[in-house]
């Protein structure tokens, strides 16, 4: 491995750079550092079969170019009249074939390993929404764990409106965070539409499909932050649904794990508590630029006919049991999800009492973590 | 191209035949295969523009990070009818134009096999153009789901998404009864002492796309008909709500879609296997192989198609399978190419623009085929899948491939059907812009995906940024370069210096034994093939 | 053009467009064909009880890992496994149960559909008895216990030593107030 790969790349790496001819530095020509030995895998095969094409290519080329310099009429070259030649092309029939050979036997040894999700230690289902990820921990250390993550880059930043931050897009509220060294099975599936759970340093993509789970494994070397993004065109905001993987090691993750579950224990206590509005406006306005800003917009006006603006409308405005409903609910055969499963009765209370008193909005009402818990039955 | 049919002195035939009507009335009436070969070529320029166009918002729109000019839908829109107008409104109907052009003449008969059949063939094109365009128009705009129509996406889409599929249908039964005509010309109206294997490459690359959009047309109709009644008729095939299965749907697709690939490729192949013997003043080299090896191809790409869906999560099996498949492709392709170069080997080359582009085309069709290949090995794919690379790889066989032929056609037959020679500076021009600013266009993009840049997103991270500004400005030099092309063009039917019946030096095959311009009548007695001619 | 000549261009217009609507319904026969592929191989078999497992000792050698997975599509409803995991003999019966219930205030109509990690479990995931088997219609607020027994192929494969059972459940829209519309799927 070690030094010999190393070559091997570095080969391939100038083969591109003098095929391009564009060998700045800064420039990214290469997959991403690998994270996980599949993707040092994928690196290695797509470093052999650039060498073994970049041959052929020259080799190939090299042939035209010397006859379309040579063989020229102006240099007052004969045509000869051959136009057939059995062996040779019986030559060039095989021997590409066996070196297309070559080439499968390695990738199907790759393919075989990436597949098989078998031993794993932890076993993590990604769930597709239009358009975030939400994560539960199904088995091994941190079982019970689920949150939603939702990108964090703000949407001043995408207008233009303010300064792009460094991880631009590739930013989300709530880590997957997951021990070092240890077999992640990931479970992927959806609820609206196929998205594609991705993150290229770790060679993993698996399409998520509503209504089926689908496996794939990883298994990372190294501790740090892992960035991917959603690979299957899901909509709109389908550029804007980040995957981002924290690997610790298996101290902190034991930490981490003992922190969701306090934060889990603590929101489900929420039932009992009152805030007060000032309260409830601020951390609604959190909830809805995270949640409900794509289709509503943050000045409430929608965009419709697709999506119908809240400022004003029928059911911000009118009674509060109709309102909580369709946010916990959502609306049958519309966009509008249902974030009962999603959003803690604290966030929805939040989030209501947010709408009720926005822009133009002045029920003055205010809605309690309680009234939420008893919607809910 | 209209000058071309002026009553001029090449109307050979003074019969019945001058009685047709005149102006608008003769283009909608006409079922002249040389008046319907023109109206696709201007058709399909024109959805060309539209689609390029496209292209121009999408790539004006990542010229670098951040929403600038166009709301994420409205991005989507744009990709989707690119890709629909791209390959069902410009490449197929402009291939379309050349079998009808010139097939009829390469192989000595006097029309299309079913003339009128011909005329609603193309005239069932312009309203499914303006059903695709006008959708952006309707509330909702155009479907957004890219050109591949994935359910659920297309379910929760608006009117756009059924308007394109109509389009698709009207389409579709477009290319069926085109291709049955130019199937049934091929086989029954060949001159005496044509045999199928002296037949000319180009007839022969039609008579397997002919073939092969017969066999799989009708299945593109009937998934995009499947979600059209998911939609609204309340059947659940690809809804798991009702026992179907969403990946159905790319399982059908992809049954027409991979073949639809060579559909493109086949007569680029066939156009490409005429110029460069003609510039070489050499036969083709291994016309048997390259028979053959049009064939395999064919019959290959029926049993390759879910090597689009590595990731959707098949059984290892499946993945396997479809790897070595796909794999195998590249056998009867490589000897393509090895073919054309051996014809060019010892040739005695001249480098006029038709034969730029070809060689245009070999080069960077070749760079498309490797990168095929990589995206084959299933474990790459699994990184590559739905990146840049996958957009880079399929414009170089596209663009560089299909386009880039489709250049060569124009140039080498304008001669033929405009009676005058093109400017041959201004077309070198065109070549060296386009396959230049093609490059710096599409070339970066293969970078992007490496380094995992998903495709059809409006905005990106920041480490894209350098290669997309770079791709921006190839695409916009890449789109000015055709508007060269029209005024060369335009030119050339104006006038320009008198073309001899028989242009190019090294050309062979009837076509150049009528004179040029041709006559709107040609070959209405079958003209007598000796043993010395040959194929072309 | 002669009337012979005619003739044949006809007949290869025929056999072609005989050619064209075949393969139309090629497109179709994909949906049953698909099915079948699916249920022969395992991958999908969703509505079906399986057989009863005949004369299958239970392979005490070792011990598969049974995870269970419930997934929402739209329904108001709570749907939890009973249970995160088992761990069991291939070969031996399990019986597990999942728990739903209905959060609205008027009755709704949902089908689950079952699916497997990985897909190749599939083959060797029998269930002898399933909600999944027909429509469940929960009345305003009412909970359930659902059952599901299973048994594990011993013909599994010998590297496969976890399995995720998951569910989805989906509404079926409108199905409580009319005669339901019948699934395309066999055994439905």
């Amino acid at each position: 491995m070690g030094m010999h790969n190393k070559t091997k790349s570095r080969l391939a790496g100038l083969a591109l750079m003098a095929w391009s001819g564009m060998a700045l530095a800064a420039w990214e020509l290469n997959f991403q550092a690998p994270a996980t030995k599949a993707a040092q895998t994928v690196i290695d095969l797509h470093d052999l079969m650039m060498i073994i094409i970049v041959i052929i290519f020259i080799g190939v080329f090299a042939v035209m170019f010397y006859s379309v310099f040579a063989h020229r009429k102006s240099k007052g070259h004969q045509a000869a009249q051959f136009h057939d030649n059995t062996l040779v092309e019986i030559a060039w029939t095989v021997i590409p074939l066996l070196i297309l050979i070559g080439m499968a036997w390695p990738a199907t040894k790759a393919v075989l390993n990436m597949r098989d999700t078998s031993q794993a230690d932890i076993t993590i289902k990604a769930t597709g929404y239009q358009w975030k990820w939400g994560y539960d921990y199904l088995k091994g250390e941190g079982e019970g764990i689920r949150f939603m993550s939702l990108m964090a880059t703000p949407p001043e930043q995408i207008r233009g409106a303010a300064a792009k931050g460094g991880n631009y897009l590739l930013e989300v509220d709530r880590h997957l965070v997951v021990p070092v060294g240890k077999k992640i099975r990931v479970l992927t599936t959806a609820t609206d539409v196929i998205h594609s759970w991705w993150v290229p340093a770790l060679a993993v993509k698996q399409d998520a499909i509503p209504g089926y789970v689908r496996d794939t494994w990883f298994r990372a070397e190294k501790e740090g932050i892992y960035r991917g993004q959603c690979a299957e065109l899901c909509g709109k905001d389908h550029a804007f649904m980040p995957i981002v993987v924290e690997v610790v090691s298996a101290e902190k993750y034991t930490q981490w794990v003992g922190a969701q579950k306090q934060q889990m224990a603590a929101a489900a206590d929420e039932g009992a508590k009152t805030f007060s509005r000032d309260e409830l406006m601020s951390r609604g306005e959190k909830v809805y630029a995270a949640n409900c800003v794509a289709c509503h917009q943050a000045n409430g006006k929608g965009l419709p006919p697709t999506f119908p603006g809240l400022d004003g409308s029928k059911i911000a405005t009118g009674p509060k049991a109709a309102h909580i409903d369709i946010v916990l609910h959502g609306k049958a055969n519309t966009a509008m999800a249902a974030y009962g499963g999603q959003l803690s009765d604290g966030d929805i209370a939040a989030v209501v009492t947010y709408e009720r008193n926005a822009w133009g909005n002045k029920t003055g009402d205010v809605v309690q973590p309680a009234e939420i818990k008893a919607a809910r039955k | 191209m209209e000058a071309t049919h002026a009553h001029g002195a090449g109307h050979a035939h003074g019969d019945g035949h001058s009685h047709h009507p005149k102006g608008i009335m003769r283009w909608i009436t006409t079922t002249n295969h040389k008046d319907i070969g023109t109206m696709y070529l201007w058709f399909s320029f024109a959805m060309f523009m539209v689609g390029g166009v496209m292209a121009l918002i999408i790539r004006a729109e990542l010229f670098q990070p951040g929403l600038q000019y166009v709301q994420p839908e409205f991005f989507n829109q744009m990709i989707t009818l690119h890709g629909l107008i791209m390959v069902f409104g410009a490449i197929m109907p402009a291939f379309v134009g050349f079998a009808n052009w010139m097939l009829p003449m390469m192989i000595g008969a006097p029309d299309m096999a079913f003339a009128r059949m011909n005329n609603w063939s193309f005239w069932l094109l312009p309203p499914a153009g303006i059903l695709l365009t006008a959708s952006m128009f309707v509330p909702g705009g155009a479907a957004g789901t890219g050109w591949t129509l994935y359910p659920p996406l297309s379910i929760q889409m608006g009117i756009g998404m059924d308007m394109a599929i109509f389009a698709v249908h009207i389409l579709g039964m477009s290319s069926i009864m085109g291709s049955i005509n130019i199937v049934t010309t091929i086989l029954n109206l060949r001159a005496p002492g044509m045999t199928l294997m002296r037949m000319p490459m180009f007839c022969w690359t039609w008579l397997i796309t002919g073939f092969l959009l017969i066999a799989v047309m009708p299945v593109l109709a009937g998934a995009v008909t499947m979600i059209l009644t998911d939609r609204h008729f309340g059947t659940s095939f690809f809804s798991a709500a009702g026992g179907g299965d969403p990946v159905l749907f790319q399982h059908i697709f992809w049954f027409f879609g991979h073949p639809e690939v060579y559909i493109i490729a086949l007569p680029a192949f066939g156009v490409v296997s005429h110029v460069i013997p003609a510039f070489a003043r050499k036969p083709i080299f291994g016309y048997t192989s390259m028979v053959y090896a049009i064939a395999s191809i064919a019959l290959i790409s029926f049993i390759v198609w879910a090597h689009h869906m590595y990731v959707v999560g098949m059984p290892v099996a499946g993945q396997l399978y479809f790897m070595y498949a796909t794999i195998l492709i590249a056998v009867p392709t490589g000897v393509k190419v090895f073919n054309w170069v051996a014809t060019m080997w010892r040739g005695s080359m001249t480098f006029e623009t038709p034969m730029l582009f070809a060689l245009g085309f070999l080069f960077l069709f070749t760079i498309g085929g490797f990168t095929g290949l990589v995206l084959s090995n299933t474990a790459i794919d699994v990184q590559l899948q739905d990146t840049y690379y996958v957009v880079a790889h399929f414009h170089y066989v596209m663009v560089a491939g299909a386009l880039f032929s489709a250049f060569a056609a124009v140039y080498y037959w304008l001669p033929k059907w405009t009676g005058h020679m093109y400017d041959e500076t201004l077309g070198k021009w065109h070549f060296w812009l386009s396959i230049v600013s093609f490059n710096i266009a599409f070339f970066p993009q293969h970078f992007l995906g490496l380094a995992g840049m998903p495709r059809r997103i409006p905005d990106y991270a920041l480490q894209f940024a350098d290669f997309n500004q770079v791709s921006t400005i190839g695409a916009f030099g890449f789109g000015l370069s055709q508007l060269l092309f029209l005024y060369v063009v335009l030119k050339a039917i104006r006038g320009g210096e008198k073309a001899a019946a028989k242009p190019w030096e090294g050309a062979t095959g009837l076509e150049w034994t009528v004179p040029s311009p041709a006559p709107y009548h040609t070959f209405e007695e079958p003209p007598v093939l000796t043993e010395a001619k040959g194929h072309a | 053009m002669s009337a012979n000549r005619n003739a044949d261009n006809r007949r290869v217009l025929v056999r072609l467009l005989a050619v064209a609507a075949l393969m139309f319904g090629f497109g179709y026969a994909m949906v049953p064909l698909y099915q079948k592929f699916c249920e022969v191989t395992g991958i999908n078999n969703l509505l079906n009880p399986d057989d009863a497992l005949r004369n299958t000792q239970v392979d005490t050698s070792r011990k598969v890992t049974v995870e269970f997975d419930a997934n929402l599509h739209g329904l108001p409803w709570s749907f939890k496994p009973g249970q995160t995991s088992v761990s069991v003999h291939p070969g031996e019966l399990v019986h597990v149960v999942y728990r739903v219930s209905n959060t609205r205030n008027h009755p709704v109509t949902g089908q689950a559909i079952p699916s497997y990690g990985p897909q190749l479990a599939a083959a060797h995931f029998k269930k002898m008895e399933c909600f999944c088997f027909a429509r469940q219609t929960l009345g305003p607020g009412e909970s359930r216990e659902m059952p599901v027994v299973f048994v594990i192929d011993p013909a599994l494969p010998k590297d496969v030593n976890t399995i995720t059972l998951s569910y989805t459940f989906f509404e079926v829209a409108g199905a409580a107030a009319e005669p339901a519309p019948q699934l395309r799927r066999p055994g439905a």
